[in-house]
């Protein structure tokens, strides 16, 4: 009899808890969902504003009306701009001075990365710590003895270095070398010490070992620290700001940001798309390559 | 016995032999290790170490930089009001802005990491792009964002009936602003970071937990964050670095003012030493950040050899 009563009991009570369970569940689900789009929308704002500016006209912009939406959307803008000599100039100058300072960064932080991974030296521990500090020097800390450096070189040598696109190529691998080193450090260690072991007992040289076994294991890593390396050389405003200043030799942030805001008459919408072709090249290396982006970003802190 | 002896006796010469080719082995690996580091040993030593010093010979200099004058431009410094609300400004800038980027950055890593996992990829790609945005770019679109007579915020803030807000033009809302665009910037990193920890730490403890009758903040609290420590340390140092020694929002959206309230040690440095011709002044203005610097370095360092010595 008392049995009974105890399932009666138990009956109704368990699938009641696993609704309640379940509603909780989907509760959190909808608030978690909430806050993502609440955060999503802080996120993208700045971004789809740049997009919503750079199709309206001027005049459309001056104009009172709203200014989240396009009323007569018009490709003017980015006509006006990929047709303009020196925002092609710019651009031009930003590729080269990216594509060669990844160039130059892997050509240091791979070979230097191996040796300090596996050849272990007089120091090479300390040089390692070394590298990770240097990484943590800002650039804000070092532009006013450089730019000192290369006038006084300037000077002595006759060849002036200051107000050439070129001179980015030499500063910015200060920036990109010991973050690039580090992970590729990270990624060296990680491989079994057999592999390239086995490949010395069959005769292959250090050399050897390094562009036939290390580069195609720690492939992943590797491009990682090119994403890196050319997001930090398209991002970088300080240096080129310093360095740099005829309209022929600046890159594209500086350029846009000196030319294109004149006076008290800002060209808006001009300025809008300007920063968005500026953004797009790293956005679309993001969209594809996603996780490898993550991952180097991620390498930093969670390898060591 | 005898064995013994004749088998050392045998193997000694071999032993001699490999140890000396051993060493020239070791000798040509150690010079190759040589060879293969000197380009980045070069590009530390002339464009971060010998820079770095050289600034502390700089800030000794007078202003066309041709007599030696000591501490006498930290003495101007001093001495001067601006110098000490910079130095306020960027603590204030720093700190406020990686609390804010570290709290926003765990809520949103928590809420990624609870949807079911074949949406999270999408998320999380909208919401890292911020940190993708070259910030000279993101920040333009901030300071039209924020244009004293075309601002798209006033506008809506307009249709509820709140006045307009002058977002660059008063000391308070400048900084505001500043700091918005910072915290915008930023928390996607604390975002990445913390998901990347989430994800490592074991499903089995949060059911001990569950077990235990821990509720979801005991699990936070007791589970979730002894695992990250390591994690929000490093990547709040880290932030607080870059953080502390920002050019490009500041330099682009306030460019320092209204009247100087919103300068920070790289932004005062940069319009002293490139924009008034004054290095060796600015260059002792940017020195002012080593301090800093030099704290957060030691303790991410502390960190990171701890790990190291976990795994």
């Amino acid at each position: 009899m008392t049995s009974t009563v105890v399932i009666d009991k138990a009956a109704p009570s368990r699938p009641v808890q696993l609704r309640s369970m379940s509603r909780d569940r989907a509760w959190a689900l909808k608030w978690s969902y909430f806050f993502l789009t609440l955060f999503a929308i802080f996120s993208l704002v700045p971004p789809l504003y740049m997009v919503i500016t750079s199709l309206k006209t001027s005049a459309e912009i001056s104009a009172a009306t709203n200014p989240w939406w396009v009323y007569h959307p018009t490709l003017s803008n980015y006509v006006e701009l990929l047709t303009s000599n020196q925002f092609l100039t710019f651009f031009r100058n930003s590729a080269l001075v990216s594509i060669f300072v990844v160039t130059i960064t892997m050509l240091i932080s791979v070979p230097a990365a191996f040796a300090l991974a596996r050849m272990r030296f007089w120091g090479s521990a300390t040089l390692a710590t070394g590298v990770f500090l240097t990484y943590l020097i800002p650039e804000t800390l070092l532009f006013l003895p450089l730019f000192k450096m290369f006038a006084a070189f300037g000077e002595l040598t006759g060849i002036q270095l200051i107000n050439k696109w070129y001179v980015l190529l030499i500063i910015y691998p200060t920036l990109t070398v010991p973050f690039c080193t580090w992970i590729m450090i990270g990624y060296f260690a990680s491989i079994p010490k057999e592999l390239d072991e086995a490949a010395i007992i069959d005769g292959a040289s250090w050399f050897q070992t390094l562009t036939r076994i290390f580069i195609p294991v720690a492939m992943p890593g590797l491009i990682a620290a090119t994403i890196f390396a050319f997001t930090v050389s398209w991002a970088q405003f300080l240096y080129p700001l310093v360095f740099t200043t005829s309209t022929d030799q600046l890159v594209l942030p500086v350029g846009i940001v000196t030319t294109l805001i004149k006076g008290d008459v800002f060209a808006w919408g001009q300025i809008m798309t300007g920063a968005l072709l500026g953004a797009a090249p790293p956005l679309i290396i993001y969209a594809f390559l996603m996780d490898y982006y993550i991952a180097g970003l991620t390498a930093g802190a969670t390898k060591g | 016995m005898a064995d013994v002896a004749i088998e050392r006796s045998a193997t000694a010469p071999r032993t001699v032999r490999k140890r000396a080719s051993l060493r020239t082995a070791l000798k040509r690996k150690s010079t190759a290790a040589f060879l293969m580091t000197l380009p980045l040993i070069l590009l530390i030593a002339l464009l971060v170490i010998y820079p770095a010093f050289y600034s502390l010979h700089l800030a000794t200099l007078n202003k066309s930089m041709q007599r030696f004058i000591g501490l006498g431009n930290f003495q101007f410094l001093f001495k001067r009001e601006t110098f000490w609300l910079v130095v306020e400004q960027s603590c204030i800038f720093a700190i406020t802005a990686v609390v804010f980027k570290a709290l926003i950055g765990f809520i949103v890593a928590h809420v990624v990491h609870n949807i079911p996992a074949k949406g999270q990829r999408k998320w999380r790609g909208m919401l890292l792009v911020p940190w993708v945005i070259p910030p000279a770019m993101s920040t333009l679109a901030w300071l039209w964002l924020f244009d004293p007579s075309y601002s798209a915020f006033n506008y809506l803030l307009a249709g509820v009936g709140v006045d307009r807000i002058p977002w660059t033009g008063e000391t308070g809302w400048a900084r505001f602003s500043v700091i918005l665009v910072n915290i915008w910037f930023g928390a996607p990193f604390f975002m990445i970071m913390y998901l990347a920890a989430l994800k490592s730490v074991p499903d089995q403890l949060y059911e001990a937990a569950a077990i235990d009758g821990a509720n979801w903040w005991q699990r936070i609290w007791y589970v979730t964050l002894p695992m990250m420590r390591n994690i929000i340390a490093i990547t709040t140092l880290f932030s607080l670095i870059v953080t502390f020694a920002n050019f490009d929002i500041v330099r682009i959206l306030t460019a320092g003012g209204p009247l100087d309230r919103t300068h920070m040690f790289a932004t005062w440095a940069f319009r002293i030493g490139i924009e008034g011709g004054d290095i060796p002044l600015g260059a002792s203005v940017s020195l002012f950040m080593v301090p800093i610097l030099a704290i957060a370095a030691v303790f991410i360092l502390r960190d990171i050899n701890k790990r190291g010595n976990e795994a």
